[in-house]
């Protein structure tokens, strides 16, 4: 991979994901003998520039980049300028004249970490934009799914939950696409958004069909907001009519997992069950995370595109 | 003065002739004599139009002058090849009393480029709340009333101002959004935008409200105006409407003819814009609406932004494109060389018919009438570039776009108010 930035799956070939998988696979070995200290990005400098609350993506970025040796700094919206007005431009090009190297960006709108990628010199890492992209969330996804199948082609990938706000689906659906696996999706009808068929998804119209036969079962965050947005008439209806239980999952295929990109809401996307039952890979999706980071920020660091 | 040697647009031909103008009006259109003379301006390849009327501009002016002012503004339409201009009221303070009305007539008579008609709010500060000073800005010269930029949400207050503003002879113009099924988007809501992960607007978004307005319309018995229709569903309202005989007119601008949503796929600022730039089936359904008269004109809605407006999240960009500088090339490439309509129907849809709909002089060339004309060299392809433009507004999403007709000359009540250097 030779890129400067990674805004989305939309735009790196099959071999730079595999590349990163690779790697990601490597980095997820050594992690889990202990390693801590990799050296790759010694002398390298990383901003993790926050406009979204976050716990897990900025934890698991940073400390992927202490682990690979860099240095951290974290900035969030509401201790930086934004709240004095400073646009994302300036706020770039400041960062820029700081001679940062990375700058790993959550945004609540779609295409900023492109604007940001097009003002600054230093490498941008999309760690999820609007409802746009969230491509290291799939690409640990897939590194959790590559692990423990061996391959992701030919893989039946359920996903079921609000996918119409859900960055993560997109980049999943992009990514898994170009990896050969096939990509079902469910959601109730205010919750699903156009094109999708057109973009590869199997639209699904019950959580049986999507789930039927499939490796991995996916489900997506829900929040409180749409609900009182008017999308569904309250979670335990969700739950009841969307939801992914014991009885959906007996349709599955056997040897399925359990996959969610969390913060999990227990018995409303997934029953309790299935999130702690033997099925359930979520807590293996964040040691992904932090592996496949550092294998991201050690690609783009090695590339010559700056 | 005499253009000599030209293609002139007539109502229902083209001719090759003479035009001769004095004391501000034609007074001959005569076969074409001998070349030369000293007030003569050598028109051979050029084609004449009846001045081309544009009856939804932003001007910006009296609050965002860094955006547009009525100078930068009028030389941007008379660049464009417009006569006269109508300017929408959403300025600091609104354009909702006689004095901004009056602010805005006497900065058009110092600038003294192209005839500027001001276009009033429907109700004070545009907050849909009560009725704007409507007679009093009719006295100063506003020539129709618009909320601008939004519904007057309140259908009620929206009949009300209709039956108000024609005890006046204003016709109201409508721009059409229903702001609970918007809520908040930013492009057309289709496969682009959950490419993107943009939020989406329905068509229904316009539709309910193009409706809404066509009932009162037709309840009343009182000639609405539609801004901006930018949906196939519109058109097939607006035609349905005009076929039970409901006093209706309507304008679609340059951008739904000519682009798809697709525009927005790497989140070009340049291109956000509403009501949104839809998809083909709308793009087509406009052309026809223009063809068999459901639209009746085109119009700019020439929205100038600074760039700090536009280099920023697309979430957080300004609505709007700087279309004054482009639309007469845009609207002959793609209606005449690309869907061949007449010159006639063209020159129609750009002068004659906005003329009509708000009852503005003009429109046409005939012995008498105000010597407004365009005066353009319909062969000569050229490159939009935005850096190029006069208006303050850089914002296009057609940068790059190879278009053909190129205006040579604006003249306005016989003066040549803009000639290509």
């Amino acid at each position: 991979m030779n890129r400067k930035d990674l805004l989305g799956l939309l735009q790196p070939s099959e071999e730079e994901i595999e590349e990163i998988l690779t790697l990601g696979l490597e980095m997820k070995r050594r992690l889990r003998a202990g390693e801590k200290s990799f050296g790759e990005l010694k002398g390298k400098s990383v901003v993790t520039l926050f406009y979204e609350n976050s716990t897990r993506t900025r934890c698991s970025f940073e400390l992927a980049a202490k682990y690979l040796g860099a240095h951290v700094v974290n900035i969030s919206a509401s201790s930086s300028s934004v709240q004095k007005g400073e646009s994302l431009v300036d706020t770039g090009k400041t960062l820029d004249a700081m001679k940062n190297d990375f700058i790993v960006i959550r945004h609540p709108m779609g295409g900023a970490p492109k604007l940001l990628a097009e003002t600054v010199k230093a490498h941008v890492v999309n760690a999820g934009d609007g409802m746009n992209e969230h491509p290291t969330q799939a690409l640990l996804d897939f590194l959790t799914m590559k692990e423990h199948f061996g391959k992701i082609k030919g893989l039946k990938v359920a996903i079921l939950g609000d996918i119409r706000h859900s960055r993560v689906a997109k980049s999943n659906l992009y990514g898994l696409k170009k990896l050969g696996a096939e990509v079902r999706m469910f959601a109730p009808a205010t919750l699903m958004p156009a094109g999708l068929a057109a973009m590869g998804a199997r639209i699904c119209s019950s959580r049986e069909e999507a789930v039927g036969g499939a490796d991995v079962v996916m489900g997506l965050r829900i929040q409180l907001e749409r609900q009182k947005g008017g999308n569904f008439p309250s979670l335990g209806e969700y739950a009841r009519f969307y939801g992914v239980n014991e009885d959906v999952m007996k349709f599955a295929a056997e040897g399925a997992i359990v996959m969610h990109p969390g913060p999990v809401n227990r018995g409303v996307e997934l029953t309790e069950g299935l999130i702690d039952g033997q099925q359930s890979y979520i807590e293996d999706q964040v040691l992904s995370g932090v592996a496949v980071r550092m294998a991201i920020l050690t690609l783009l660091g090695r590339g010559t595109q700056r | 003065m005499i253009f000599q040697n030209a293609d002139v647009v007539l109502k229902d031909r083209l001719v090759r002739a003479d035009v001769t103008v004095e004391g501000g009006r034609i007074a001959a259109i005569s076969p074409c004599g001998e070349r030369g003379g000293a007030d003569a301006v050598d028109c051979t390849g050029l084609t004449i139009f009846p001045g081309l009327i544009d009856i939804h501009v932003h001007l910006r002016d009296p609050g965002f002058e860094k955006k547009e002012d009525i100078l930068s503004g009028s030389r941007a339409a008379v660049k464009g090849g417009f006569t006269q201009i109508c300017c929408m009221p959403n300025t600091t303070p609104v354009t909702d009393n006689k004095v901004v009305v009056t602010y805005i007539k006497a900065k058009a008579k110092e600038a003294d480029l192209c005839k500027i008609h001001p276009i009033g709010a429907i109700t004070e500060g545009q907050k849909g709340e009560t009725l704007a000073a409507i007679g009093a800005m009719k006295q100063a010269g506003a020539v129709a009333l618009s909320e601008d930029g939004k519904s007057v949400r309140n259908a009620k207050l929206m009949a009300n101002a209709m039956l108000y503003a024609s005890d006046f002879g204003l016709k109201c113009l409508c721009h059409c959004e229903d702001p609970d099924l918007s809520d908040g988007g930013v492009v057309h809501e289709g496969y682009y935008s959950t490419l993107t992960g943009l939020k989406g607007i329905i068509r229904a978004a316009e539709d309910v409200i193009i409706a809404r307005e066509l009932c009162l319309a037709e309840s009343l018995s009182i000639p609405v105006h539609i801004c901006h229709v930018s949906t196939y569903s519109g058109v097939g309202l607006i035609r349905a409407a005009k076929e039970r005989g409901v006093k209706v007119t309507a304008e679609t601008c340059p951008h739904y003819i000519t682009l798809t949503d697709e525009v927005i796929k790497d989140f070009d600022t340049n291109a956000k814009v509403n009501p949104p730039v839809r998809e083909e089936r709308d793009r087509l359904a406009l052309i026809e609406g223009l063809r068999d008269g459901t639209i009746d004109c085109i119009a700019s809605d020439h929205a100038p932004h600074h760039r700090d407006d536009k280099n920023v999240e697309f979430d957080l960009a300004a609505f709007g494109i700087s279309g004054l500088e482009t639309s007469f090339a845009l609207c002959y490439t793609e209606l005449v060389k690309k869907n061949a309509f007449s010159l006639p129907k063209f020159a129609a849809l750009m002068s004659a018919n906005p003329a009509a709909v708000l009852g503005l002089e003009g429109g046409e060339i005939a012995v008498g009438a105000a010597a407004d004309l365009t005066i353009a060299d319909l062969n000569e392809k050229w490159t939009v570039d935005p850096a190029a433009f006069v208006s303050k507004g850089k914002n296009t999403p057609f940068a790059g776009m190879e278009v053909y007709g190129k205006v040579k000359y604006t003249v306005v009540d016989g003066q040549i108010k803009y000639e290509e250097k």
